[in-house]
């Protein structure tokens, strides 16, 4: 095998070198390799005769249509080029397994793009979440999560302002799982060439369209040598691409520690990682600024994306108005600069800060007493 | 046969923690100046060698500042007259051509020391990350020992000023399975699989050993942590595990959460936890962000402990190569197992004069080492603690 490797590995390269046309059509044929000059999940959808973009909009459950309506709202205001498709995505069984119905599929295939509330998950045996099923159907393998402080929320840590890049698709969440004899459960994971490449390529372009200078990848190829050993290593290669970019390693546990102890020496970085790691390190970040009703989310897939809310849907206080819209609308931030838009997601995320930072209309989650209406009112006076 | 011994461990504990006289005073006695000297394992678990007067602990300094904290622990232990004999062996991760690189022999030596004295104190070995390189001594010695329990103290220091207060938590990691399987194999090239191992046996002696742990040290709550919702039958087994041995503990809280929430929650609100019981990765993790916690992995004691054998080791595992040699490291962590390893023996005189003068050198304030704030050399602080220990005769 390892032989065999050494053979392929050369021809590849020598592939590349001696013929850069051939070795793009090779690309189309071999979804494998990418072109180093193509960009990684770019945004493809097309303005209608009014030159507006139509995003698909699942609202989801419990708070998901009150902050939906505070998005639209605050979109309207700000006159926003985007008109709202809005998707059902209730589950269906489908040849006895969970699925998304078809309708709500071809919407977000057509418009390549969605806006998500938070959906709640059963809890019961054997069902797939919703989120996972979208993420499958769609093949979104980057989990895109920026957490930033917010200034009229004061916690422990102040300026924090990191990036994480998730993998999304593979590793500890292949959902790979048997029992080998009873009391006995192997779990694999699942770290390909190909999917690490993907997501390491997509942390390079994303460092660069945000303007860092610095990827790093967080791993533990102490312990697992082989499989976040090959992480490492796609990681080195990708990296001799972006020589404007500077690229290091650090270990988990020392992420760990050094994020918690002082996070500022990560902002101008962009972490990425597999996939249990980032679920970890990302949901701690969001700790470190506050909580998950305060950070954005964006899942890449190069045939659309998804941004969403990762909170809960919060049924105990639906409806009521009480919720804090900030994580979908930042959601909808990344989402509007993922498109190109980014005049007008530069307007609208300055008069949130800014309301925020002003702290007399907070929900709340934060400390204030405001409606989520007034809230969003608020942001639009500031617009 | 494993569960079998790990109940009988188990009721061992228990009758130690039913009388407050004869509690284990592994925890919470590890900071506290009041606590009643109590009585300790060291006739219960296992018997460690006493040979005239003495007991033989094998010392493994390890890697980085491993040589420098260990003199200091080493100076202080001495100073004090503690009845132990230093078995020390030169265990080296580092792959150098110099005799004290890394060996197997050693490796093996240390393993068998340690077999043999059932006691050790340990500083931190170094692993390569390239694919050629060993395999993780650390984690080889916990195999091969079947050391199963890691503890990790993480509680913050009276007068070392950290982001957050009124932190008391300790972090039981699985220490023999999981992630940290080491079975790893490349299916076709490019294409990796890692496995991750759980099981029943393993998990409920973890398990028990967290209930009896929180009992013996009267704690009041047992939180599991895990990620059922996506390892639904891995974690899944780990978290059903739990709550029936939790069945057993009726005297006990016990409540179990996700990882990565245990991680959010654990940043912002790290007061809520306790005792909190988890497998290997997770556990490595969520050591690392406690340790940070408080002051660092400088201030984080901790232990290994098996059926037969015990060894101490910081709580919060870094090797520390960056500032080797420098004078710079922190002995606390590692003087801190060491009391821990003291009490172990019932030796509870000894240790609480030697945590009370490093109490007592750090709230003053005036010598701490970088990592705390402050100038002082390791030397100068190790100096320091001593002076105390004798201001206190």
């Amino acid at each position: 095998m390892l032989a065999l490797r050494s053979i392929a590995a050369p021809v590849q390269r020598q592939c590349w070198r001696a013929a850069p046309r051939v070795a793009v059509s090779f690309s189309i044929q071999n979804q494998r390799q990418y072109s180093s000059q193509d960009r990684v999940a770019k945004f493809n959808g097309q303005k209608d005769a009014q030159g507006r973009y139509t995003v698909s909009l699942i609202e989801g459950d419990g708070i998901g249509p009150e902050i939906a309506v505070a998005v639209k709202d605050i979109f309207a205001a700000a006159k926003t080029p985007i008109t709202w498709e809005p998707i059902n995505v209730d589950p269906i069984l489908k040849d006895g397994k969970t699925a998304i119905p078809d309708a709500a599929i071809e919407s977000i295939r057509k418009n390549k793009i969605a806006l998500k509330g938070p959906l709640a998950t059963p809890i019961g045996k054997g069902h797939v979440s919703l989120n996972l099923t979208l993420r499958r159907t769609f093949n979104l393998f980057a989990n895109l999560r920026p957490c930033r402080s917010v200034a009229g929320y004061k916690t422990p840590y102040d300026n924090v302002d990191t990036v994480l890049i998730r993998e999304n698709t593979e590793g500890e969440y292949s959902g790979i799982e048997h029992v080998v004899v009873d009391g006995v459960v192997q779990s694999i994971k699942l770290i390909t060439r190909e999917a690490s490449e993907r997501v390491l390529r997509f942390a390079f372009q994303h460092a660069r369209a945000i303007g860092r200078k610095k990827v790093r990848v967080v791993h533990k190829a102490t312990i697992m040598k082989m499989s976040d050993g090959l992480f490492l290593n796609v990681g080195k290669q990708v990296a001799k691409e972006f020589p404007d970019i500077e690229f290091d390693a650090e270990l988990l546990d020392n992420t760990c520690l050094k994020m918690t102890t002082d996070p500022v020496p990560y902002n101008d970085k962009v972490l990425v990682m597999p996939n249990l790691y980032g679920d970890i390190l990302s949901d701690m970040c969001a700790g470190l600024i506050g909580g998950l009703g305060l950070t954005p989310s964006g899942n890449i897939g190069d045939e659309c994306s998804i941004f969403e809310a990762v909170h809960g849907s919060a049924p105990d206080i639906a409806g009521k108005g009480l919720a804090n819209p900030t994580a979908l609308l930042l959601s909808s931030m990344m989402m509007l600069r993922h498109m190109g838009l980014n005049e007008y997601a530069d307007r609208i995320e300055k008069a949130a800060f800014a309301t925020l930072a002003e702290g007399k209309a907070l929900t709340g989650d934060l400390g204030g007493k405001a409606k989520t209406h007034e809230f969003a009112a608020a942001i639009i006076e500031k617009l | 046969m494993l569960s079998r011994n790990s109940t009988r461990a188990a009721q061992r504990l228990l009758r130690a923690a039913a009388q407050p006289q004869q509690r284990l005073n592994l925890a919470r006695g590890f900071a506290s100046v009041s606590d009643a000297p109590a009585q300790t394992v060291q006739s219960d678990i296992f018997k460690p060698t006493k040979y005239g007067g003495k007991y033989t602990v094998t010392l493994i300094p390890g890697d980085g500042i491993g040589a420098e904290v260990a003199d200091s622990v080493k100076t202080i232990f001495k100073a004090d007259n503690v009845p132990i004999t230093w078995e020390q062996i030169e265990v080296s991760g580092l792959d150098d051509a110099s005799p004290t690189g890394r060996t197997e022999e050693k490796f093996q030596e240390a393993v068998a020391s340690l077999r043999r004295n059932k006691l050790g104190l340990k500083g931190i070995l170094h692993t390569p990350i390239s694919r050629s390189g060993h395999q993780s001594f650390n984690v080889a010695m916990r195999q091969e020992l079947d050391i199963y329990a890691s503890i990790s103290l993480v509680k913050n220091i009276p007068g070392l000023k950290t982001r957050h207060e009124n932190i008391d938590l300790c972090i039981i990691r699985e220490n023999t399975e999981g992630e940290y399987s080491g079975l790893e194999h490349q299916s076709v090239p490019g294409v990796v699989e890692s496995l991750k191992i759980i099981t029943r046996a393993k998990s409920e002696r973890i398990a028990k050993f967290a209930f009896s742990f929180a009992l013996a040290n009267n704690r009041k709550k047992v939180t599991c942590i895990h990620k059922a919702n996506i390892m639904k039958l891995a974690d899944g087994l780990f978290r059903g595990t739990f709550h029936r041995v939790a069945k057993d503990f009726p005297q006990l809280e016990c409540n179990d959460m996700i990882v990565d929430n245990a991680s959010m929650q654990c940043v912002g609100r790290p007061q809520q936890f306790d005792v909190m019981v988890m497998p290997n990765l997770y556990g490595g993790i969520l050591s690392n962000i406690a340790a940070a916690l408080v002051g660092g992995p400088g201030v984080v004691p901790g232990c290994n402990m098996g059926r037969d054998v015990a060894v101490f080791e910081p709580g919060c595992r870094h090797v520390g190569l960056d500032i080797k040699g420098k004078d710079q490291a922190n002995p606390t962590a590692l003087l801190l197992s060491g009391t821990m390893l003291l009490r172990h023996l019932g030796l509870d005189d000894h240790a609480n004069r030697i945590s009370n003068a490093v109490y007592d050198v750090i709230a003053r304030g005036q010598v701490r080492t970088p990592d705390m704030g402050g100038q002082a050399t390791n030397q100068e602080f190790t100096r320091a603690i001593l002076e105390s220990m004798e201001k206190a005769l």
